[in-house]
């Protein structure tokens, strides 16, 4: 908290640019976000962005949001600084987010704006500058991006890097048209509207940064982690990790495959598994859906899998491009059966990379599915995050019997039931014995066996795997501490990609004289009891923050600890806000 | 599988000499046709060294016919209804030395698993599909299945014979363009342990539909005898015309290879796309993983 609250004090920078506008108008209203973003990133700042791709296939009102800072960001911000509007209903649609006396670059050939309150307007023809100054009307949002640069000091050169990695391959003549559309932006603003800076993005000199999406960072993470079988099937806001891995998995000698459903998709990856190799498979709420079948073959099979769920808003087709964490109870419970399985969630971008590592060792260590439980507000926006440590971070494998020698196959005990639960693994290929994996209740040799006493035995050894990882676990954090350290007023609770928003929240209480303490549970099954119980019992009162409407983690804290929190919950398709949370804490706490 | 099982047992003991016998004794019915089948099976692997009893695995789905992955000694994997083909794709894929069987029942390849087997086809994996056909479900007591006869009432359903058509598997797997389909039968076991080892050594997607009476549900010895004839030796089986004529003759349950094709596999296709992905330069994994990582400065 301490450090927090340090950043807060020291920040110079601190701001919310919005880029708004119809697609089927302007379609590079994305890459105008996008290449700011990029711009900004490298000249040293930390960036945050929100977006929300319009719902429609081609056209619709699409909205783009990047923070920026010379520190450290955690959250997307509240009011928007800076607003680029390029058409009329994308300023009126967002001019509510638009903080008092922020300033609305617009499209002055396309629209005038009668704002209901005091803004700086900056009105840039951009259309008329693209058409007749460069013959190329399809550059208007660069115009846009010229006039937003000019308005924060950005080196163009930084800009025109960005042009030249994006367009150079197609034509040098695109480049240069472009890059004239910025310069003729920046320019309008400086000579004929004669306005000065608002702020001056000076270089900050300091070592690279990656700028990545938390889809990029899981598929990385599941790469750094020895993934070597992928199967998916096409669903928003997960496809991107099928389009990543189909695209990078082969280079490292592994398997990508777009099945025909999500249960082939599951189904294969379990096969992979199976011949030995780690697998994964990502999807959205209805996919997951349809899995649970499989999940509970990987359970009792044994077989390790990592599936991720890049969770949209439900129920049934829901929101497709919305966000929500509305599929904790589907992840942990989802399935017939007692059927234990892993449950980890990323905090951000830069984590789930870390993440998905986790999801890999977890998998393997137990020998079973782990879920990953990210959501549509991670998957997509992008965020500055430290070049990944790939070699400083543990692999876990699944523990092997020895190769055998034996001239006839000897059947091999798969199931062997041991303290921890787990039992060695001979891959298919292997000499000199051979077993059958089996969703049937099974003696520790596989065969088929439904006594009471083994269904007793095996389901104890099954549900112990989880007991053995969380006592394993090693120094690795499964729960974040922020906020008050020791005994505190209100204790919030959370899980998935509210880590940020909520520290950033709870800084902020704290520096108003409020005592939240705040703990975020990385890993959600095993539920970290001994960490959770430590801190419920420091604070007088426990709130949950999630996405969701129904609490679902707070009725799982509520029965596991006999606690009645109250529930900070939000189901408008969108991620907290800091002022949201900040809102919620004073409430509770006062 | 009249009575329920509840226990089998487990010998534990290596086998004197390897005969493709599990360490679990079948639990099917006196006189169930997936007996003759397994033993053709165990006889056409036995005849075929290059198949490596360590490098072979059954994926099966459930039904009774899904019991026999733990019947051969080697590597297997029983999963759920109705899912072996994608399971055993993944199995494929990730080690494609590995000699896939994938065996189950009429339920559970043409009913629930029907519309795996389309993508199967056009993926066409080096792996063997045999699918024990009894025209009944067999292990959920004698319900009828997609390929019961119109009419037919299943033993547990005598009030409500099947409104439906039966499906046509032969002539679905040849539309669905399988690159060798074939049928045999229970009752001929010679036939059928020639035809599954063609089948195990075509080079593609094999589809095998097994004809395989079930004594105690739907018992089809008498009436398929009467129905079976060899396919004709001068019978080209690159013709698929002449294919989708024999398997829509459905008068008469011909037997043999209907329609085999020799195309590029699935694993071919992949490592050549991913020898074109990887490009000419040597690198370590964790040296591309570096360079990907860059990639994102
Ligand atoms: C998802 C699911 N639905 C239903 C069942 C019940 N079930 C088990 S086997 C079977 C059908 C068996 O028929 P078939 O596949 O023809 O195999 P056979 O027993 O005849 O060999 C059914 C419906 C199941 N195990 N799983
Ligand atoms: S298929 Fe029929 S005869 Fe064979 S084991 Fe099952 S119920 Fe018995
Ligand atoms: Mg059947």
């Amino acid at each position: 908290m301490a450090t927090e609250m340090a950043e807060a004090a020291t920040r110079v920078v601190d701001l919310v640019v919005g880029v708004a506008g119809d697609t089927g108008v302007t379609p590079g209203i994305m890459t105008t976000g996008e290449m700011l973003t990029l711009a900004v990133s490298r000249v040293g700042y930390d960036i945050y962005t929100f977006q929300t791709n319009p719902a429609e296939i081609k056209g619709g009102q699409a909205w783009y949001q990047l923070r920026l800072s010379d520190q450290q960001l955690l959250s997307q911000g509240n009011d928007v600084n800076v607003l680029i509007a390029f058409d009329e209903e994308g300023f009126e649609k967002n001019e509510k987010v638009l903080a008092d006396g922020g300033v609305l670059i617009y499209d002055a050939s396309a629209y005038e704006p009668h704002p209901s309150r005091e803004f700086r307007l900056v009105g840039v023809p951009m259309t008329k500058i693209a058409r007749e100054q460069v013959r190329f009307p399809l550059a208007k949002n660069m115009v846009g991006l010229g006039a937003a640069a000019a308005l924060v000091d950005l080196d163009l050169q930084v800009i025109r890097r960005m042009i030249e990695q994006k367009y150079a391959a197609k034509s040098m003549e695109i480049v240069e048209k472009n890059f004239a559309c910025v310069e003729l932006g920046a320019n309008y603003v400086r000579s004929e509207l004669g306005l000065s800076p608002i702020v001056r993005l000076k270089p900050i000199p300091r070592p690279e940064r990656l700028v990545l999406s938390g889809n990029e960072a899981i598929s990385l993470g599941a790469l750094a982690a020895g993934c070597r079988f992928f199967a998916g099937y096409p669903i928003t806001p997960a496809s991107t990790i099928l389009e990543f891995m189909m695209r990078e998995l082969p280079r490292f000698g592994g398997v990508a495959l777009q099945m025909e459903d999500e249960i082939a998709a599951l189904a294969s990856c379990i096969g992979a598994s199976v011949a030995g190799k780690k697998a994964m498979t990502a999807t959205s709420g209805p996919g997951l859906s349809l899995m649970v079948e499989l999940l509970g073959l990987a359970v009792m099979a044994e077989v390790p899998v990592v599936v991720a769920d890049i969770q949209r808003a439900g129920p049934s087709t829901g929101m497709p491009t919305k966000t929500e964490q509305s599929d904790l109870n589907l992840a942990l419970y989802g399935g017939h059966g007692d059927a234990p399985r892993v449950v980890v969630a990323p905090s951000s971008v830069g984590d789930a990379f870390y993440t998905a590592i986790r999801a890999f060792n977890l998998a393997e260590y137990t020998q079973g599915p782990c879920i990953l439980l990210s959501d549509a507000n991670l998957a997509n926006r992008k965020a500055t995050v430290d070049r990944p440590d790939s070699q400083g971070v543990k692999i876990v494998n699944r523990l092997l019997a020895p190769e055998s020698d034996e001239r006839l196959p000897k059947p091999f005990p798969r199931y062997q039931i041991t303290m921890s639960g787990i039992s060695p693994y001979a891959v298919p290929g292997m000499k000199g014995t051979y077993f059958v994996a089996t969703g049937l209740e099974h003696d520790e040799y596989g065969a088929p066996n439904y006594t009471p006493e083994v269904h007793t035995a095996m389901s104890h050894k099954r549900f112990r795997k989880l007991e053995s990882a969380y006592a394993n676990r090693n120094g690795d954090e499964w729960v974040s501490l922020y906020g008050a350290r020791g005994e505190a007023d209100l204790g919030v609770i959370s899980w998935g990609s509210n880590e940020g928003v909520i520290r950033e929240a709870v800084a902020q209480a704290n520096a108003e004289g409020y005592k939240v303490a705040f703990a975020h549970v990385h890993v959600l099954n095993p539920l970290p009891e001994k960490e959770l119980k430590a801190f419920i019992s420091r604070v007088r009162r426990v709130m949950v923050a999630e996405i969701n409407f129904a609490g679902q983690f707070a009725h799982l804290l509520a029965g596991r600890f006999k606690i009645d929190p109250i529930p900070l919950t939000k189901v408008s398709g969108t991620p907290f806000t800091p002022q949201e949370v900040l809102d919620g804490i004073r409430d509770a706490a006062a | 599988m009249t009575t329920t099982v509840t226990t089998e047992k487990t010998t534990g003991q290596p086998e004197e000499r390897f005969d493709f016998k599990g360490m679990i004794e079948p639990v099917w019915c006196p006189g169930c046709g997936d007996f003759a089948l397994l033993n053709a099976i165990r006889s056409a692997l036995r005849q075929m060294p290059e198949v490596e009893r360590q490098n072979t695995i059954v994926i099966s789905g459930i039904g009774c016919s899904g019991r026999v992955a733990a019947y051969l000694g080697v590597y297997g994997f029983h999963g759920v209804h109705g899912r072996a083909l994608p399971t055993a794709l993944g199995v494929k894929e990730a080690n494609p030395s590995l000699n896939v069987l994938v065996m189950g029942g009429d339920g559970d390849g043409f009913s629930i698993g029907g519309g795996h087997i389309p993508h199967a086809a056009r993926r066409n994996p080096n792996m063997t599909y045999i699918v024990f056909d009894n025209e009944i479900y067999g292990l959920t007591k004698g319900q009828v299945s997609p390929t019961s006869p119109k009419g037919l009432a299943g033993k547990s359903t005598p009030e409500w014979p099947a409104l439906e058509e039966p499906l046509n598997p032969l002539a679905m797997l040849i539309a669905y363009n399988v690159s060798f389909v074939a049928r045999v039968y229970a009752g001929s076991p010679k036939t059928t342990t020639q035809i599954v080892k063609e089948a195990i050594a075509h080079p593609g997607f094999a589809v095998v539909q097994a004809m395989s009476p079930c004594t105690t549900f739907y018992n089809t010895y008498k009436l398929w005898a009467k129905q079976v004839r060899t396919l004709p030796e001068d019978y080209d089986p690159t013709d698929r015309m002449a294919a989708f004529a024999r398997a829509l003759d459905t008068e008469t349950m011909w037997l043999g290879i209907f329609y085999r094709e020799e195309r590029p596999t699935y694993e071919e296709m992949i490592a050549q796309q991913a020898a074109r992905l990887r490009g000419d330069e040597e690198l370590s994994d964790d040296e591309r993983l570096r360079r990907l990582i860059d990639s994102f400065v």
